[in-house]
């Protein structure tokens, strides 16, 4: 009579968290289809090495709007930032690139941290506008994100800045123990980083009050406008270090770079299960989308009859999917709360 | 209430619509002053001819704004059903007038809309999120399955339509002349439909009711469900007319350049007035908005400033356009403490 009982705990393991297993349980369909499909196409280790190596660039981005969308807001200037910050690095490469085309020891450090400073700063100035001005999120980061990229724009007349020492690229496109890839290994850092911040420290509880209800947080004390404030630079902190990984990618910078990630982040984050309204969402569900992304990308380019064209539509059929399960299942809960009192 | 001159002014100060139109009068004679171009005859036909599509566009976005919501899937649906209109009637090698190209296009938006209404109204999902998802579908249908390529040819009557001129106005210093389409009117149909729409029906005053509050509206009687569902086809069938406009006038079908405009007509629309929480706004508004908008985008050149910082100055207009109504709501709320902000009351 074990099998009942399996069974049972495993539903009790569903229900826990019903909506990371949900997109655990599509990734893994989503794997065997493959495996038992394309195989030899799919299952190598160049290719989840480039799979990891391609998603951390909207994987970083998806994260820093996951967290102002846990406030109750959004981050709609992400891509902006990434562009702006990657451009004028750039421009700061070329400067640097020495006769002989290398970079001297101490150049991509110093990038990287004048990165995260721009980052903090365009992330402080988004807060700025949020909090003080009281403008709503949404319109503050779609008028900021427009911002940058006109910046970005004005700056370079709409060309790719290029010119700069290949050592960069080298640098990032290489895989530690020539087994991981160095962008996996940013993007890693940075989601620890998130993950402990929102689940170990007072200023994770406080963010998901904030989100639920301003009104009581405003009440509990909370100084809820450095709240935001540290929220948004966070953001643009994750967002400038996408771009830097773009950068990389691409070996370029350009104005126009990635703009259809801003929407396909805000995709990937309510894929994700974090409520849009704010106050929900775990980091777990936002990783595990964005792979769950990346698989499906990666998997449909191996059936080259195939349009490309489709993963867009597949990913906003997952996306409707999903929250119409969700609609149903939260349904469901409120009917039995009713009815029996459960409580979960 | 004494409208004398005072008041009327305490009124107009009171009114977004007011400032939006002090700055758009700044630009024009900034941008008059600079040129000497600007209130020429052609340049204001451009203009205006030049509002069509983003104006068609500024009122659907703008209807479901102020339901409470935010669509961002507006040009996507109309790439698709102008895309799938052309091919269709490219494919039966149609010859005729404009009437049935711009009939198949209404059916396929109210559908591709109901699908939007579907979701966000019998789901209850947030617009926001449905919209993004659907028109991620709508983008994959086109350029998947219909296998979308740039068609350079469109059927006669929709070229006839899209480039009948009702007048044409000529520079009396250039010499230059512009036409103003016959499509202008189908942009001042819709518009005078929905103003009147919104003011004197109840279907109209739901939207503002659902948009305040769903709660109180659903107590006051109103199907918030039918609402929303008829408020998202209509939506889808403006969108779908724009797009149809958009081929006809540009005399080519280009499935993705449409694609990327919801962003600067939200602005446009919020700029104008109406409240991204919903439940308030004017059509007046909306529209002086997205004119706004438009003379940033097509006028830049008479002004002197290369195209390439129109981004910047786009991005400039919404803050401080979104800044200024943001800080005018703390000032009143500070003076007046008979309303209490509404924030965080979204749907």
């Amino acid at each position: 009579m074990t099998s009942p009982r399996t069974l049972q705990q495993a539903q009790r393991l569903y229900r826990s968290d019903r909506h990371m297993w949900r997109l655990i349980i599509m990734i893994v369909a989503w794997m065997i289809f493959m495996a038992i499909t394309r195989f030899r196409k799919f299952y190598t280790l160049i290719n989840f090495q480039t799979m990891a190596a391609q998603f951390p660039e909207f994987g970083l981005m998806s994260l820093g709007i996951m967290l102002t969308m846990i406030t109750g807001g959004i981050d709609l200037s992400v891509v902006g930032t990434a562009n702006l910050t990657s451009i004028l690095m750039a421009f700061l490469l070329i400067n640097l690139t020495t006769a002989s085309g290398g970079l001297p020891v101490y150049a991509i450090p110093l990038v990287f941290v004048l990165a995260l400073l721009l980052g903090a700063t365009f992330g402080f100035f988004n807060g700025i506008l949020v909090s003080k001005f009281h403008i709503p999120p949404i319109l503050a980061t779609m008028g900021s994100g427009e911002l940058f990229t006109g910046i970005c724009m004005a700056i370079t007349n709409g060309n790719a800045i290029s010119k700069f020492s290949r050592t960069y690229a080298n640098t990032i496109n290489n895989r530690i123990f020539s087994l991981i890839p160095v962008q996996l290994v940013i993007f890693s850092i940075m989601a620890v980083i998130i993950w402990f911040l929102l689940s170990k420290t007072a200023y994770g509880s406080k963010l998901y009050l904030l989100g639920t209800s301003e009104t009581v947080a405003r009440f509990s004390g909370l100084k809820t406008n450095r709240l935001l404030i540290k929220t948004y630079v966070l953001s643009g902190i994750c967002a400038a270090l996408g771009g830097m990984i773009m950068l990389a990618n691409y070996n370029s910078a350009r104005a126009d770079y990635g703009t259809v990630y801003t929407l396909q982040c805000v995709l990937i984050v309510v894929l994700g299960g974090v409520n849009p309204v704010g106050g929900s969402g775990k980091i777990s569900g936002v990783v595990l989308a964005i792979i769950l992304l990346r698989v499906l990308e990666t998997g449909l380019n191996r059936f080259p009859k195939i349009s490309s064209y489709y993963i867009s539509l597949i990913w906003g059929g997952v996306l409707i999917l999903v929250m119409v399960l969700n609609y149903f299942t939260e349904h469901a809960k409120v009917k039995t709360t009713q009815a029996g009192g459960s409580h979960e | 209430m004494n409208v004398d001159g005072r008041s009327l002014l305490k009124k107009l100060t009171r009114r977004n619509e007011f400032y939006v139109f002090l700055v758009l009068l700044a630009l024009c004679l900034l941008i008059e002053i600079r040129s000497g171009q600007f209130f020429s005859p052609n340049n204001l036909v451009d203009i205006a001819s030049a509002m069509i599509v983003p104006g068609l566009f500024a009122i659907g976005a703008f209807l479901v704004i102020i339901s409470g919501g935010i669509d961002v899937s507006f040009p996507a649906l109309a790439s698709l059903t102008m895309y799938a209109t052309t091919k269709m009637l490219l494919d039966a090698n149609y010859q005729g007038g404009a009437t049935l190209p711009i009939a198949i296009a209404l059916v396929i938006g109210a559908l591709l809309g109901a699908f939007n209404g579907l979701f966000i109204g019998y789901f209850k999902l947030p617009t926001l999120i449905v919209t993004l998802g659907t028109s991620s579908v709508f983008k994959g249908l086109m350029q998947g399955a219909l296998n979308s390529k740039q068609l350079t040819i469109i059927p006669p009557g929709m070229r006839k339509w899209g480039t009948t001129a009702l007048f044409i106005a000529r520079n009396p210093v250039s010499g230059l002349t512009s036409r103003m389409y016959i499509t202008l009117i189908a942009f001042l149909v819709v518009l005078a439909l929905v103003f009147v729409m919104l003011r004197f029906t109840m279907f109209g005053r739901g939207i503002y009711a659902i948009g305040g509050s769903e709660v109180s509206a659903h107590r006051a009687g109103f199907n918030v469900i039918r609402t929303k569902v008829i408020m998202y086809v209509l939506v889808g069938m403006i969108a779908s007319l724009a797009g149809i406009i958009r081929a006809s006038m540009m005399q080519q079908a280009h499935p993705t350049n449409m694609l990327g405009m919801e962003m600067n007509i939200i602005a446009g629309v919020v700029l104008g007035g109406t409240a991204i929480t919903g439940g308030r706004g004017t059509l007046t508004g909306c529209m002086l908005g997205t004119l706004l908008i438009v003379i940033v985008e097509n006028s830049m050149i008479l002004l002197g400033i290369p195209t390439s910082w129109r981004s910047v100055f786009t991005g400039v207009l919404i803050i401080v356009g979104t800044g200024v109504s943001a800080y005018q709501m703390i000032v009143m709320n500070r003076t007046k403490r008979v309303r209490r902000p509404k924030k965080g009351v979204k749907a």
